[in-house]
């Protein structure tokens, strides 16, 4: 039966992530593209918050993007524990920097809206607060990849630090809540009832059209960004050691 | 365990240095922070609670690379790690000789810091109750820390980085425990949710730190 840990071989991984490359980033390109025309020009402006509501299209999926590459580093991590397998290990590493961005572009694009909207930059509320912290869990878990010479065990410690970093980082999600209640407005896109139209509480319909166009994007825009940098991490490691061997012959 | 345990402390005692370094960090610390804001003791007093907390913290971590480097460098680690003795109670030994040699010193010290920093009176009692309750998850962590970075060279500023963000919960809860009890709130939950990190971090973290240190030193 095929597995999908046939996939864990680096050659079938580069065989097939060479084919679907081209169709995700092409897929990215264009939901960006349709999404944030659509967003940007086509719909109205907020009765209460003018054109700035507009950065809605940017700041939202880059927030969700920024939780859910950490998300796929804790499984990637667990499964190069688990199964030794150097894919894995090197995803995680190609999601990291990735990850990073997006928590950046988050924080970044929340304090531009931030600024008309609450009057301020920056507040020390929860949510802008563990951004923060996990902006710093991501530059620990690359600068450890970094500074770790032999491969595998800088794999198997950012492996483990992913993993202790993920319970520290939902502990302090939830301390910070503690520690001030805050200005974020609640989610207002994923919750339940969003399907079935009920509108009281939540993004309205024109602008969450868009917005999971965008999301979209931005998902297929993680995934092409990480399995290029995985391929590249692979070739790289390959080259290392092809001119090793030359060396010793 | 015991003998172990004994050893550390013996070392951290007699090298010297160590042991009182830690405490002149944190009267450093609070005085710079004074320097800093200025003299006004009704500013310095809402501060108080939070400084002596972040104080406490940076002094803990400014000890953490030698719970493991020395060891590691003069080849007793591995000693020890082929003991009959698990890693695990080896890993936890030294967070309590650390606790020992650098917490428990420091939440003797922190009410005479706090009258420095004109700390309100019902606070001292809180605060020395939230540091007994906190620090020995900052020695914990830390020794996670000190396990992950042990075979770098000059680790100790990736070591920080590492362990700060780490640190985030248990300073936000003791702090929060020394704030309620210095303006006279009541402390039951944040003291409670301080406790169970530490209980955590003590029963969990030890298994994570042998696992690294055991990749460390394969």
């Amino acid at each position: 039966m095929a597995s999908i840990w046939r996939y864990a071989n680096p050659k079938k991984f580069i065989e097939t992530s060479d084919r679907v490359l081209p169709v995700i980033a092409w897929g990215a390109v264009a939901a960006l593209v349709v999404g944030l025309v659509w967003g940007f020009f086509f719909t109205p402006e907020d009765y209460r918050q003018g054109s700035t509501v507009k950065i809605i299209y940017i700041h939202v999926p880059a927030a969700m993007m920024a939780i859910n590459a950490w998300a796929m580093m804790l499984v990637a991590s667990l499964i190069w524990l688990v199964r030794r397998h150097h894919v894995s290990a090197l995803a995680a590493r190609a999601a990291a920097p990735v990850g990073a961005v997006m928590t950046v572009i988050a924080l970044a694009t929340g304090a531009i809206w931030g600024q008309p909207m609450w009057g301020t930059w920056w507040a020390w509320d929860p949510r802008l607060t563990s951004f923060l912290i996990l902006f710093l869990f991501y530059l620990g878990y690359s600068a450890l990849w970094a500074a770790v010479e032999d491969d595998d065990t800088a794999a198997d410690l950012t492996a483990i630090l992913c993993i202790v970093g993920s319970v520290f980082a939902l502990l302090s999600r939830y301390a910070v809540n503690f520690w001030n209640q805050g200005l974020h407005q609640g989610a207002s896109v994923m919750r339940a009832g969003a399907i079935a139209g009920d509108t009281q509480e939540r993004v309205s319909n024109v602008f969450a059209a868009p917005l999971f166009v965008c999301m979209a994007g931005f998902v297929l825009l993680f995934v092409a960004l990480v399995l290029l940098r995985t391929q590249t991490e692979i070739r790289a490691r390959r080259m290392r050691a092809l001119l090793a061997r030359e060396r010793m012959g | 365990m015991s003998a172990l345990l004994i050893r550390d402390l013996r070392l951290a005692l007699r090298a010297g240095g160590g042991f009182g370094l830690g405490l002149v960090f944190f009267l450093i610390l609070v005085a710079l922070v004074a320097f800093g804001v200025g003299p006004q003791g009704a500013l310095l007093s809402s501060i108080a609670p939070g400084m002596l907390w972040v104080g406490a913290l940076l002094s803990c971590l400014l000890s953490l690379d030698r719970i493991l480097a020395l060891d590691y460098e003069d080849g007793s680690l591995d000693l020890l790690a082929t003991a009959p003795l698990p890693l695990e109670a080896v890993v936890s030994i030294k967070g309590l000789a650390h606790w020992l040699t650098t917490g428990l010193p420091l939440v003797v010290v922190a009410p005479a810091l706090g009258v420095l920093m004109n700390l309100a009176g019902p606070g001292y009692l809180w605060l020395v109750l939230s540091l007994l309750v906190g620090t020995p998850a900052l020695s914990t962590i830390g020794t996670f820390g000190a396990a992950l970075t042990v075979g770098l060279k000059r680790g100790g500023l990736l070591m920080s980085l590492l362990v700060l963000p780490l640190y985030v919960p248990t300073l936000i809860f003791g702090a929060e425990v020394a704030r309620r009890g210095a303006e006279g709130l009541s402390v039951a939950t944040p003291l409670a949710l301080l406790g169970g990190i530490t209980c955590g971090t003590i029963a969990l973290l030890p298994f994570a730190s042998a696992a690294v240190l055991r990749v460390n030193l394969r």
